[in-house]
């Protein structure tokens, strides 16, 4: 089936999320949409997938005009799409899934459980896919969970398959099967629209590239370009994809983890005695899939998990048992990886939110007062060092962009005198140029002589900033290797496998 | 109960217990009625002999009278109850749960062994306990049915109070009006609809706290039906406050089986619409493409809407559907036992019944157990202070909630709501 959108517009008040996007999708083809978070494609897809209505353009399927009032309307045309976050019931079994919305009934509108089951076996079969259609979503890998929701959509006849950055949370294994299926749905005369900020994946799979920069088409290329040129497109200048760093110069070990276990209310163990150290003036990556005890660890470092055992000496000075607050007075600085939830409070002013981690005292508090002018003067130099663009210090947290407002924490947890820093997913959602803004900040803090902790789940961030990189692998370290260790190893390790001469 | 209903297992049954502090809850909480029960016989020994009475003077087969002395059966019990509660801990000692049947064993033991004591000396009438239980379960059965219907569809209904009230007033009046207690039936189920569509006028469409707009209903009800009582009803009792009740109805042959037949099926039609209610709300709930669509739009209303199904209009209709049967409930006050309204006369029935979807774990057959074990309490304080128990009559107003609470602490494990109730959905 041939795609093609013509002058698609879509407005949110003034903000013009899409700007007469054009684009056409060749039977059989993988059409990718490259552009930075926030550059609109997910605004086209949901107009295209009929949850959002285009205020001018029109879809054109073979040649048809269609218009679609809900993702009904654009299912039953044939367009099928692999959610970013999955839209899967997780009390749900797999059968039920797939079957929610396009159910087979019998008497009095009885499910047809059997009929759904029997669906989901032949769409598996054909496909090669292990999938139990009686397992319950919740206890499935996400990788499974992604393969449940092309059934979901197969199982529908979508002959145009949109995935919506569906690499996200995969392992680079993960991602190398999702190719693989990408391209033999592609066989089978299935148009694919794949939609990502990842070069390298792009360039792997693509057939054609359409890239998008606020809004609006600015430019088709080929798989061929180079990731410098397809870089520059979706930014709008030339960026640096490398990070140029000198080699590190650890000194002693300032950060020493030993036997830390964390488990949650309910007894489950969310890390399982793992033991490391960082030197200062060291950046420690840490890599694993989303979910393995990341969260829990850099938690457990500020003193914010309930249930730790084992021990966390900085300097010397134990932190398990200490309160948050003393944790932040003996110097650790702290970037959370959800910036909205925990990093900010939306509804305070720029100003308010960079003495958030100094509200107590010295020296924006002098007898219980806040020092206004100070804080002010403060924050205006802030705001320019940090390069925030933003009105003024008055502006609230909530009115800035995501990359804009990840500046200001990183601006506030480095503004004082650090003995570490855990910087967990600095960059996620983050545009390109905040992204090398951050980056220049991390390996700075480690130049001054800083021990830092480094999570995320993008390998090539990893392996761009760190000296040392430790995997996670279900609440234990799979192992600490160097930072040269070749992407297909670290895959290997995220997946839970040690390969030969890595000690754990 | 009607039939069993065969349902797939609801969503948290087999989460294992890693923690010890989930596990270990059973075991603390029989041991802690063992002691109680132990405790009555030592510290107030009472004399003489129990009789239970299993039969009717009606029964076609006449069971026998069953007399135990008290003090030694009761001594009999507590021993029975020490060894579940060490077999309930040995089990969780080696990691493994405390079994229902182990549970259910312990707590008909206790029963048998608190009445052996408080009645001592007199007859318990088993027959009327357990049938009065049913009947005066049958409002908050309603009630939990509605309520879990709109919390699997993602709306909390506190309002289930307001629509009792509305629903008995409604019953009421038209009753008598009508002349018919049917006519008063479907006017109290309309009742009830109408308390829901306002509910989710301000829940579905204008997003308002439903937690809130529940309360202010409750409190818009109480207010309104006392007014319209004080001036209309009151004023005309005979023309508007006297309705027709339905009567009891023996079931033939199911009606004369021993002990099960005069508590099941010696009952108003309202109870046997009961049964079916529990009945077809599971079977549509879990059997169906409305109920899967229900329970889609109450976990995750945005997956819903991807795949096609319109969640507002779908909590609508739930929520109406749920009206009626909550309405329903409101009917027993009125159509019933004493066929006249009274000002504030649910007594906060919908809050118990609002509690028996929570600690039923918003599956309809758990919630009508859950608000059956609340009318047993209920009944049981009305049976012993009628006997005559030593027990003090305020202690007695206290039973059904303490029931309650032990069966909320100790018995009912993690619950887990719809992931999306209360929650109003917007697009986009």
């Amino acid at each position: 089936m041939t795609l093609e959108l013509r002058g698609i517009t879509k407005r949110f008040g003034p903000l013009v999320a899409n700007d007469r996007i054009s684009l056409t999708v060749e039977e059989g083809e993988i059409h990718a949409l490259l552009g930075e978070n926030g550059a609109g494609k997910s605004t086209l897809m949901n107009v295209l997938y009929g949850l959002y209505q285009a205020d001018e353009g029109e879809i054109v399927l073979d040649g048809v005009p269609m218009t679609f009032a809900g993702p009904g309307d654009a299912m039953a045309a044939g367009i099928g799409m692999v959610h970013q976050h999955f839209m899967l019931i997780p009390v749900f079994t797999v059968a039920e899934n797939v079957m929610l919305g396009n159910e087979s009934t019998g008497f009095a509108g009885k499910l047809d459980i059997d009929a759904a089951r029997e669906r989901v076996r032949e769409i598996s079969a054909r496909f090669g896919f292990d999938v139990d259609p009686d397992a319950l979503i919740e206890t499935l890998p996400v990788g499974v969970q992604q393969r449940v929701e092309i059934i979901k959509a197969l199982s529908r006849d979508a002959r145009v398959l949109v995935f919506d950055e569906p690499t996200a949370v995969l392992t680079p294994q993960e991602t190398d099967e999702l190719m693989a299926i990408m391209r033999q749905l592609k066989e089978s005369g299935t148009s694919i629209v794949f939609i990502s900020h990842k070069l390298r994946e792009v360039r792997a799979i693509a057939d054609r590239i359409t890239v998008i920069r606020r809004g609006a088409v600015v430019g088709e290329s080929s798989p061929t370009a180079t990731n410098a040129e397809l870089a520059a497109l979706m930014v709008g200048r030339p960026v640096e994809l490398t990070v140029h760093k000198d080699p590190a110069k650890p000194g002693a070990d300032a950060l020493v983890v030993r036997d830390l276990q964390v488990t949650d209310a309910t007894g489950h163990v969310h890390l399982d005695s793992i033991s490391f150290s960082i030197a200062t003036g060291e950046v420690l990556g840490v890599a694993g899939v989303q979910g393995n005890g990341q969260t829990e660890l850099t938690e457990a470092l500020l003193g914010l998990q309930a249930h730790v055992k084992g021990s966390i000496e900085l300097d010397g000075h134990q932190l398990v048992g200490r309160s948050v607050r003393k944790v932040l007075d003996a110097g650790v600085g702290f970037i959370p990886e959800d910036r909205q939830a925990d990093g900010l409070v939306e509804d305070f002013t720029l100003a308010e939110n960079l003495m958030l981690n100094r509200s107590h005292g010295k020296p924006f508090v002098r007898f219980g007062t806040i020092r206004r002018k100070m804080l002010e003067t403060f924050a205006s130099e802030k705001l320019v060092e940090y390069d925030v663009r933003a009105r003024g210090i008055e502006s609230t947290a909530g009115q800035l962009s995501g990359g804009n407002q990840q500046k200001v924490v990183v601006a506030r947890e480095l503004s004082r005198d650090l003995r570490l820093l855990v910087a967990a997913q600095p960059t996620r959602g983050v545009d390109v140029g905040s992204i090398e803004f951050i980056h220049k900040q991390v390996v700075a803090t480690r130049d001054s002589g800083v021990p830092v902790l480094l999570v995320s789940t993008e390998l090539d961030e990893i392996a761009a900033l760190s000296d040392r990189i430790m995997v996670l692998y279900r609440g234990k370290v799979i192992g600490i290797v160097p930072a040269d260790t070749p992407r297909e190893t670290l895959g290997l390790m995220m997946a839970g496998e040690r390969p030969e001469g890595v000690v754990a | 109960m009607s039939t069993p209903v065969k349902v797939p297992v609801p969503i948290d049954d087999d989460i294992p217990v890693t923690g010890m502090r989930g596990a270990l809850k059973a075991p603390i909480v029989l041991g802690v009625v063992t002691m109680l029960v132990s405790l009555l016989v030592a510290l107030k020994s009472r004399q003489g002999d129990t009789t239970f009475r299993l039969a009717t003077d009606t029964d076609l087969f006449e069971l026998p009278e069953i007399t135990v002395p008290s003090t030694p059966s009761v001594t009999t019990i507590v021993i029975l109850l020490a060894l579940c509660t060490v077999a309930s801990a040995f089990l969780v000692s080696r990691g493994r749960r405390t079994p229902l049947w182990l549970v259910a064993l312990f707590s008909v033991l206790a029963m048998t062994g608190f009445l052996c004591w408080a009645a001592a000396g007199a007859a318990v009438p088993v027959i009327g306990l357990l049938g009065g239980s049913i009947a005066l379960a049958v409002p908050l059965v309603f009630g939990a049915l509605g309520g879990v219907l709109g919390e699997r569809a993602g709306v909390v209904n506190i309002a289930i109070d307001g629509q009792l009230l509305f629903g008995a007033f409604a019953a009421a009046m038209f009753g008598t009006i009508v002349g018919s207690p049917w006519g008063g039936l479907a006017a109290a189920m309309c009742a009830g609809a109408l308390v829901a569509l306002v509910l989710s006028f301000f829940a579905i469409t204008y997003f308002v706290d439903q937690v809130i707009v529940g309360v202010v209903l409750n409190v818009l009800v109480i207010g309104l039906t006392s007014f319209l009582f004080g001036q209309i009803l009151a004023e005309n009792p005979e023309g508007l406050n006297s309705p027709p009740h339905f009567e009891r109805i023996p079931i033939p042959l199911l009606g004369e089986v021993p002990v099960i037949g005069p508590v099941l099926f010696r009952q108003t039609i309202l109870v046997y619409l009961m049964y079916f209610a529990v009945f077809a709300v599971a079977w549509a709930l879990y059997r169906t493409r409305w109920g899967l669509r229900v329970r889609a739009v109450g976990e995750h209303p945005k997956a819903a809407d991807t795949v096609g199904i319109k969640v507002n209009r779908t909590r609508y209709t739930t929520m109406l559907i749920a009206g009626l049967v909550a309405g329903a409930g409101g009917a027993t006050y009125t159509l019933v036992s004493v066929p006249q309204f009274g000002e504030e006369m649910t007594d906060g029935a919908g809050y118990i019944a609002l509690a028996a979807v929570i600690f039923g774990r918003w599956d309809p057959v758990r919630a009508t157990l859950a608000a059956l074990l609340f009318g047993f309490a209920t009944n049981l304080s009305g049976v012993l202070s009628v006997i005559g128990s030593p027990v003090p009559s305020q202690f007695m107003l206290m039973l059904p909630y303490v029931v309650t609470i032990i069966a909320v602490a100790g018995l009912v494990g993690h619950s887990r709501a719809p992931a999306a109730d209360g929650i109003a959905y917007r697009k986009g």
